[in-house]
């Protein structure tokens, strides 16, 4: 097979797998009962009528998944991909505890998570329609905050090279390059 | 604990849990609703496309379940101004904390990720507090 067409076979697997996946995980959500936002809020009610059972959704989730990624740690690489696309990172950083802590209160405030959201847009209620586009232009104002850090990271790098360029310029001991 | 529905929760944790692990198998990739979703905003070629069918059948699954499940949908008990807030607050914490429920809480804990471990304390511990403040404020939870 010609590595065009091999690429072009691995992207359509990719894409069956993930409308595959996608799926299984809306149905798991709605039966688990994430899309009842009252549910999850009495999830969060530890001081008044604590309803546990998102633990066990979470815990059901965990026991599947644990035992899978063990087995699957092993494998050079995915079935339809060349590697594995997992984080690496181990240290806790200020950004991490604090977007956690955002999007906790924002999860306790709605009773939404993302995924539970997006499947309840299904059902065209206005409450899901206005959750997902407010947490999408969060999103996107984050992604914009993110860019233009970079671009004034990258302006001020290019700043002290033009400085030091000068500098060594001026020096009389500099030698011609 | 009268809504205590254990069976389904298990049940449909498992499916989660399951679509998570085919999604690794198979792509090699972290089934994080957030980050799934970031990832279209920011689009980078060869990235979208997965991106998107794993939304198509969240979405699709949402409308199978609409006829099958009616009652497994609700709307939010709070004020449509106080879910806008919650959307925007979901919307920036993820991408800050790099994750949410699915991400951090099922792949991450399930990889014992230390950052996964400490960001789901938090969004559980910061939900909690927002809950019970809400109950304080409106005699309700």
């Amino acid at each position: 097979m010609s590595p065009a067409a091999r690429a072009l076979r691995q992207s359509r697997n990719q894409a069956l797998a993930a409308l595959g996946t996608g799926a299984i995980f809306g149905v798991g959500l709605v039966l688990s009962g994430m899309t009842l936002p009252s549910k999850v809020i009495g999830f969060l009610d530890f001081f008044g009528d604590w309803d546990p059972s998102l633990a066990l959704v979470m815990g059901g989730a965990i026991a599947v998944h644990a035992v899978v990624f063990r087995l699957v740690a092993r494998r050079a690489s995915p079935l339809f991909a060349q590697k594995f696309a997992l984080p690496t990172r181990r240290d806790l950083d200020p950004k991490l505890l604090a977007g956690a802590a955002i999007f906790g209160a924002g999860w306790g405030l709605g009773g939404f998570c993302p995924g539970p959201g997006l499947t309840s847009l299904a059902g065209f209620s206005g409450d899901a329609l206005l959750f997902i586009g407010a947490m999408l232009v969060g999103m996107l104002g984050v992604a914009q905050l993110e860019k233009l850090q970079e671009r004034a990271k990258a302006k001020e790098k290019a700043k002290t090279a033009e400085a030091a360029r000068v500098a060594a310029d001026a020096s009389p001991h500099a030698t011609a390059s | 604990m009268e809504n205590f529905t254990p069976w389904t929760a298990l049940a449909g944790g498992a499916l989660i849990g399951l679509a998570a692990s085919i999604l690794l198998v198979a792509n090699g990739r972290i089934a994080g609703i957030s980050g799934i979703v970031g990832g279209l905003l920011a689009p980078v070629r060869g990235e979208v496309g997965w991106r998107v069918m794993f939304l198509v059948g969240l979405l699709g699954a949402g409308v199978v379940m609409t006829f099958a499940m009616p009652e497994s949908f609700a709307a939010s008990p709070r004020t449509l101004p106080l879910v806008a807030l919650a959307g925007l607050l979901v919307g920036v914490g993820t991408r800050l904390g790099n994750g949410c429920t699915s991400g951090h809480g099922v792949c991450g804990i399930s990889r014992f990720s230390p950052r996964s471990i400490a960001a789901t304390l938090t969004f559980m511990a910061t939900g909690a507090g927002v809950v019970f403040a809400m109950r304080m404020l409106g005699g309700s939870a």
